[in-house]
């Protein structure tokens, strides 16, 4: 970013590389460890017959082990991968535990029928739902997108500016503040019923609701983000000749950006609830109703497969909202790292 | 550590303000009790004088300085700015507090920037910021987060966002106060050449008798809470002062015996 820190920097650096290098011996041992398991797995997948009737077995099979392939290449090549060569030595601990984790899988369902099979499909059936459902299960991301985005960005801007006015000013905060402690703690959910009765289309209701789950919480943090900066700055910038518009701006909001950011976060969280709720009631689209709809036919492999979709969109959203604020709230330290 | 001509590149008008402080008292409530804190203060301070505050710990220094800068109003009496009285904060009378009170969200150069940005000429003016932070010491340090500066510099980063802003009435919370002494001998040199130079009204703050003495044209010792005006000592000794002056040396015993401290001298 700049150069004052430079000799501060690979100092802090130099004991984090010290560690890598002590580790270096053992990697090759846990990324060879990893790529002999993605092998076991796709033996697995191969040797045995299966118990049903699943057309992608062998694909799974095939697949597993050109991903053995690469991480056996990859364990001997990382020291000249450079970055994605460090990234794979530091995840190889981990494919070894997914890859026995989906072995396991596969034998205890596929091979064996160790648990009971409608409701713990293999893994080749997941994959099959993804090669032949492909596009309804686009299209449902991209409702969901659509929608939790909308709903997501109208709560969380109207509950930033509620927050810090009613931070700001004592006069909207005496009419705010009664209604926000009335209404805020009741659950979206609650609303459902009415807001898709009373709403022209189930969209604007869902969007409603999203928006009303975030803006709380958003709200909330706000203003008492607003509300807890010290006086202390107010006094310097007056003295500095600042006028109430700076002070808003330029003191109250970005003392307060670590209180709404964490508003920010638990909103995504409760909006996501209401997302899949409002999906699965009244929305005709998404991902709520594609599990819904996957429930309807007893298609379990169907429900595993957006459930997976789902969690890595959600875990995505909360890791873009991570980023922004480490990017906005550089000042900070000791922020957690998501 | 100070280069010259960066000092040279601000331009002041070369003109303090005078400061009357016309029987000020003040008290704060604190559960319910009176607790006063200013006892019928006065004081008129010309334009381009040096005075130096000093008194025991509470005794309502840094009360009188938020008085001065318009922070709070007095419970009674009154305090002008050149025959106008003292509404409320002007960038006229710009004040360095006790605590440096960096915004932590800006860099060191954005601190600095603050005053002419609230004013809305920073476009005009961003030169001032860059010579004012070189008259500190802190170039290198100019994108720096204040967590990432030690308390002297952040002390200094503090001092620059004052300076920057030409005040007439520079009011000092015990500005040196986070310095070691080394940084701090220099800074108070710097200090009497700024003023000296740029011929603004100085109002000071300090615990230290001999820094008092060494910057002042008047020192002004303060009796315990409620504060009242307990002595008013002209220091008549031209710039550079050396600390050995005998002169001084005599002044020293004089104020410490004012402020209690005779018998360990
Ligand atoms: N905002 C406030 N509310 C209530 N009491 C206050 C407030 N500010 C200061 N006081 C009281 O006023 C008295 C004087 O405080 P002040 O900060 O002016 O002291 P000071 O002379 O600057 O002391 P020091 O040298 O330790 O900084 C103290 O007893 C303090 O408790
Ligand atoms: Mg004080």
């Amino acid at each position: 970013m700049s150069t004052y820190s430079v000799s501060d920097t690979t100092a802090a650096a130099a004991p984090r590389a010290a560690v890598t290098f002590s580790n270096l011996s053992g990697s090759y041992g846990v990324g060879l460890a990893a790529s002999l398991v993605w092998l076991a797995f796709g033996l697995s997948c191969l040797y045995w017959p299966d118990v049903g009737d699943w057309s992608r077995t062998e694909s799974l099979g095939i697949g597993a082990i050109v991903i053995a392939a690469f991480i056996l290449f990859g364990t001997f090549s990382a020291d000249y991968l450079g970055s994605a060569g460090q990234a794979l030595r530091k995840r190889a601990p981990w494919m070894v535990a997914f890859g026995a984790f989906v072995t396991l899988w596969e034998v205890a369902t596929a091979k064996f029928a160790w648990l009971p099979l409608p409701f713990f499909p293999p893994p080749q059936s997941i994959l099959e739902v993804y090669t032949d459902d492909l596009p309804k299960l686009l299209d449902s991301v991209f409702a969901s997108i659509k929608l939790q985005l909308g709903g997501y960005i109208i709560g969380a801007t109207i509950g930033f500016i509620t927050g810090v006015s009613i931070g700001w000013s004592q006069k909207i905060g005496y009419w705010v503040h009664p209604v926000l402690r009335f209404i805020g703690p009741l659950p979206a959910t609650a609303w459902l019923p009415i807001a898709f009765f009373t709403f022209p289309s189930s969209w604007s209701a869902s969007t409603f609701l999203i928006a009303l789950a975030t803006g709380f919480p958003v709200t909330v943090l706000t203003w008492s983000g607003v509300a807890s900066v010290s006086t202390a700055y107010y006094d310097v910038a007056r003295t500095l000749g600042a006028k109430p518009s700076f002070l808003v701006l330029k003191v109250a909001i970005p003392a307060a950006l670590p209180h709404v950011f964490v508003g920010l976060f638990m909103g995504l969280g409760s909006s996501f609830a209401v997302l899949v709720v409002a999906e699965m009631i009244g929305v005709k689209a998404g991902l709520g109703w594609y599990l819904q709809w996957a429930q309807g036919w007893a298609a379990y492999a169907n429900m595993y497969a957006a459930l997976i979709v789902m969690s890595l969109l959600c875990s995505g959203a909360i890791t873009l909202l991570f980023r922004t604020r480490d990017r906005l709230l550089v000042w900070q330290k000791g922020v957690v790292k998501w | 550590m100070v280069v010259q001509s960066a000092a040279e590149a601000i331009t002041y008008p070369a003109v303090g303000a005078e400061l009357d402080i016309e029987g000020v008292s003040h008290a704060f409530d604190i559960d319910g009790a009176v607790l006063p804190v200013l006892d019928n203060v006065n004081l008129s301070i010309a334009p381009g004088e040096f005075v130096a505050l000093l008194g025991p710990s509470g005794c309502g220094k840094s009360t009188l300085l938020r008085l001065v800068a318009g922070l709070e109003k007095p419970r009674s009496g009154a305090l002008r700015e050149d025959e106008v009285r003292i509404s409320g904060p002007h960038p006229s009378r710009v004040v360095v507090f006790q605590d440096p009170t960096l915004f932590p969200w800006r860099s060191v150069w954005d601190n600095v920037a603050l005053g002419l940005e609230a004013q809305g000429i920073l476009k005009a003016q961003r030169h001032r910021v860059d010579a004012v932070i070189e008259l500190v010491g802190l170039s290198s340090f100019r994108n720096a987060y204040p967590h990432q500066l030690s308390g002297g510099m952040a002390q200094r980063v503090a001092l620059a966002r004052a300076l920057v802003n030409d005040p007439k009435i520079l009011v000092l919370d015990e500005p040196l106060g986070k310095l070691d002494s080394l940084t701090r001998i220099a800074m108070q040199a710097e200090l009497v050449a700024l003023w000296q130079r740029k011929g603004f009204t100085t109002l000071l703050v300090t615990h230290d008798v001999e820094e008092a003495l060494v910057l002042a044209n008047r020192v002004i010792v303060l009796s315990d809470r409620p504060a009242q005006i307990k002595a008013d000592i002209a220091v008549a000794r031209p710039y550079p002062r050396h600390r050995g002056d005998p002169y001084l040396a005599d002044l020293r015993k004089q104020i410490l015996g004012l402020l209690g401290l005779e018998a360990t001298w």
